[in-house]
């Protein structure tokens, strides 16, 4: 009989440039994993007809949208989810046409692994710097070459090699400490799910392979913990009249009935006296996990505190500096006066200045470009009406980031990472 | 094995109450689409998690489409009692008895609910409305975000979404704009039916299978009723039967299945090798932009 099995989920992104074959890899992952189910197949079958090809084309799997079908292109993320027996995935699909950098963005945000695509006969170009840029810049844990078009190359062994060592290198110096290069062919599905039969000489994993056994688990007790409240639950009833929890998710490290914390950006202090995890008490919990802590104290808490050990809290700061990336047409201009979100806390901040835009094809610094526009990665700086409690983003991902919003229409405007140390690594 | 890791289930459980969580925080009136289908009550089971010990924040709405399993209504009912919810019923037959909506003749009635629910929405001036929708239903699902704004006409642009960046949801929006929220966003079909076998969620019991009596029309079984079925050249004929998904009787197929306890369910919907939506869905077939269009004019 069968019962629940509990795998672990798998949280990736891909990039490529549209003729590196990025949706047939994609395709050719879903299908040949069995995720592709007879209806959908044959929906395709049928759209393929109806555009007068033979072949079903695995690249109408993932263009759901009518502009998408009429156009040829691909707008925005798509999430696409598949399984195998040993583990659950969910793809960001990002397009590789000219909004690349904040659909890259975007995707990785919250990928656990990046898959770059390389065509086998072009080698490292522009766009893989910026992918590979990109996938560091956003602290993208683990990344994965892809050297597709291998049956165009001969299937030959120095083909990879010298594409894996060059990658490999620049990664590298943007402070990636591992890449793992595959040789496929996407088309011809060699080591994408199956080895391949033309490739002896390649004696590592299929990307299915190493996507299925990648261990992408956090190590919550190498983190400080980091607890931002999302919501105060009072529920005044008989039965639990002086019941104040604190709701959040656990956004780094553990939290342990008996912690001394401190409440930012107030400073007040007290102990954690229960964990309640979705309706058990616990004695400790970690990050992802969703929980309402209880403190000793009756402190005043709410929206957009943060819970934090007191020997490893932040400093709250009115001052950040940040890199980011712009992803709104409306440009990013000194002056702006903008809302920042951050963990579970929205203040008003105002772009003090915008001190370099990057290139990222070469990693050079234009000083003062003035404003950002869309896709333009940068520096600046910010003050905000009231202090945050920020974490360098190369210490967090999750207490690190922030978004800026326009106060007047709600726009997503920029995607940011705080910390000057990250912005100066990336370029050296 | 790293001890702490979580298991999908839980980074999924943990991702959805966050997103309750967020709601709850940031709007004013926030409401859950409840239609008594699996999705809807699991998103319930989870809001029920996030808030506890106090009772969930938010009341339901029923898009009533007026041809409902009664075995559905019962279920609601029960639930909405149960855990002291209020709701709000949205009827498509009374739109269409006072004239603001006209039965299509096809008799489907899926498509006549946009319009009662954007009613709904204004009239109790609903900001943030969460839906059961999950991205791997269907491929105009594929793209839409967790935190989904909508036009002061309910209105889905695809191309003006905002992006989802980390865990950082944004739900800015002006008076008569509001936003969908999809917690299930990324649960799959079989996560769903893991979830409710973890969690030992009860559901209506025409999921599991059970004789019923049933007609064929365009390669689907459906159970007749006052909504129109069968025509006079159609046979009924009782079989061993389960639904998939659970929404208007009129388009809503049956599929044969002897899976009467949640761990068959959960065997036979590994091995399909159809989709939810593909093997009980009318609504869906209509053309090959159906969902996508529906959800431009203001469907979830």
């Amino acid at each position: 009989m069968t019962t629940v099995t509990e795998t672990s989920l798998l949280r990736f992104a891909t990039a490529g440039s549209v003729d590196d074959g990025k949706s047939t890899l994609v395709g050719r992952l879903l299908h040949d994993s069995k995720s592709v189910l007879a209806d959908q197949l044959e929906a395709v079958a049928h759209a393929s007809r109806n555009r007068g090809q033979e072949a079903p084309d695995l690249a109408l799997l993932t263009d759901g949208l009518r502009a998408e079908r009429e156009q040829g292109i691909t707008i925005d993320v798509a999430y696409r989810y598949f399984a195998t027996p040993r583990r659950r995935f969910i793809l960001a699909d990002t397009p590789g046409h000219v909004q690349y950098t904040r659909n890259m963005v975007t995707g990785a945000s919250t990928a656990q692994l990046a898959i770059v695509l390389v065509d086998a006969r072009n080698g490292v170009v522009e766009q893989t710097r910026r992918h590979a840029a990109v996938a560091a810049l956003l602290r993208v844990p683990h990344l994965v070459l892809a050297v597709n078009k291998m049956d165009l190359a001969g299937y030959a062994e120095p083909a990879f090699a010298a594409i894996a060592d060059e990658f490999t290198a620049y990664a590298a110096s943007l402070g990636i400490p591992e890449v793992t290069a595959i040789p496929i062919s996407a088309l011809a599905g060699d080591n994408v799910v199956e080895a391949s039969a033309h490739m002896d000489w390649y004696a590592g994993p299929t990307v299915l392979e190493h996507l299925e056994g990648v261990e992408v688990a956090a190590a919550p007790d190498a983190e400080a913990a980091r607890f931002p409240v999302q919501y105060v639950i009072r529920p005044q009833t008989p039965a639990h009249r002086d019941y104040r929890g604190y709701a959040g998710q656990i956004a780094s490290g553990i939290l342990a009935v008996g912690d001394e914390v401190t409440v930012l950006p107030s400073g007040r202090t007290s102990t954690i006296v229960g964990i309640d995890a979705l309706g058990e008490a616990v004695e400790e919990a970690w990050a992802p996990q969703s929980v309402t802590v209880r403190l000793a104290d009756d402190l005043d808490i709410s929206r957009g505190d943060l819970i934090a050990p007191i020997r490893t809290a932040p400093v709250p700061t009115q001052d950040v500096t940040a890199t980011v990336c712009h992803v709104a047409d409306k440009p990013l201009r000194v002056g702006d006066r903008v809302l920042l979100k951050h963990t579970t806390r929205t203040v008003k901040a105002i772009v003090k200045d915008i001190p370099s835009r990057l290139t990222l094809d070469d990693l050079s610094h234009h000083p003062d470009p003035g404003e950002l526009t869309a896709n333009d990665i940068g520096e600046v700086t910010l003050r905000t009406a009231e202090p945050l409690a920020l974490d360098p983003y190369s210490h967090s991902r999750r207490t690190g980031s922030f978004l800026l919003i326009d106060p007047t229409d709600g726009t997503t405007l920029t995607a940011g990472m705080a910390g000057t140390a990250f912005a100066a690594s990336l370029t050296r | 094995m790293n001890p702490y890791a979580l298991s999908h289930l839980d980074a999924l459980e943990s991702e959805a109450v966050h997103v309750f969580r967020e709601v709850a925080g940031e709007f004013e009136r926030p409401v859950i689409l409840f239609s008594g289908g699996k999705d809807s009550i699991v998103m319930l089971h989870l809001a029920l998690k996030a808030f506890a010990p106090a009772t969930v924040p938010f009341s339901l709405l029923h898009v009533d489409t007026g041809h409902n399993f009664p075995e559905v209504l019962a279920y609601r009912d029960r639930v909405v009692a149960e855990h002291g919810l209020r709701l709000e019923v949205a009827s498509v037959q009374e739109f269409i008895d006072d004239g603001r909506l006209r039965e299509r003749p096809d008799g489907t009635r899926n498509p006549l609910q946009t319009l009662p629910l954007l009613d709904a929405i204004e009239r109790h001036r609903f900001d943030a409305v969460f839906g059961g929708g999950r991205r791997d239903e269907e491929k105009a699902r594929a793209k839409e975000r967790v935190f989904s704004l909508r036009d002061e006409f309910g209105g889905w642009d695809p191309r003006r979404q905002r992006p989802e960046l980390w865990q950082l949801y944004n739900g800015r929006h002006a008076p008569g704009e509001h936003v969908r929220v999809f917690p299930l966003s990324n649960f799959t079909e079989l996560d769903v039916w893991q979830y409710i076998a973890r969690e030992k969620i009860e559901l209506p019991s025409i999921y599991y299978a059970h004789e019923r009596e049933v007609f064929a029309r365009a390669g689907m079984w459906l159970a007749p009723g006052e909504w129109g079925g069968p025509r006079e050249d159609e046979r009924v004929e009782r079989r061993l039967v389960r639904y998939r998904t659970v929404g208007d009787m009129s388009c809503t197929g049956a599929v044969d299945s002897d899976a009467a306890t949640v761990e068959a369910v959960i065997a036979e919907i590994t091995a399909s090798r159809l989709t939810e939506r593909g093997a009980t869905r009318a609504d869906d077939k209509l053309s090959e932009a159906a969902m996508e269009d529906r959800k431009r004019e203001g469907y979830f």
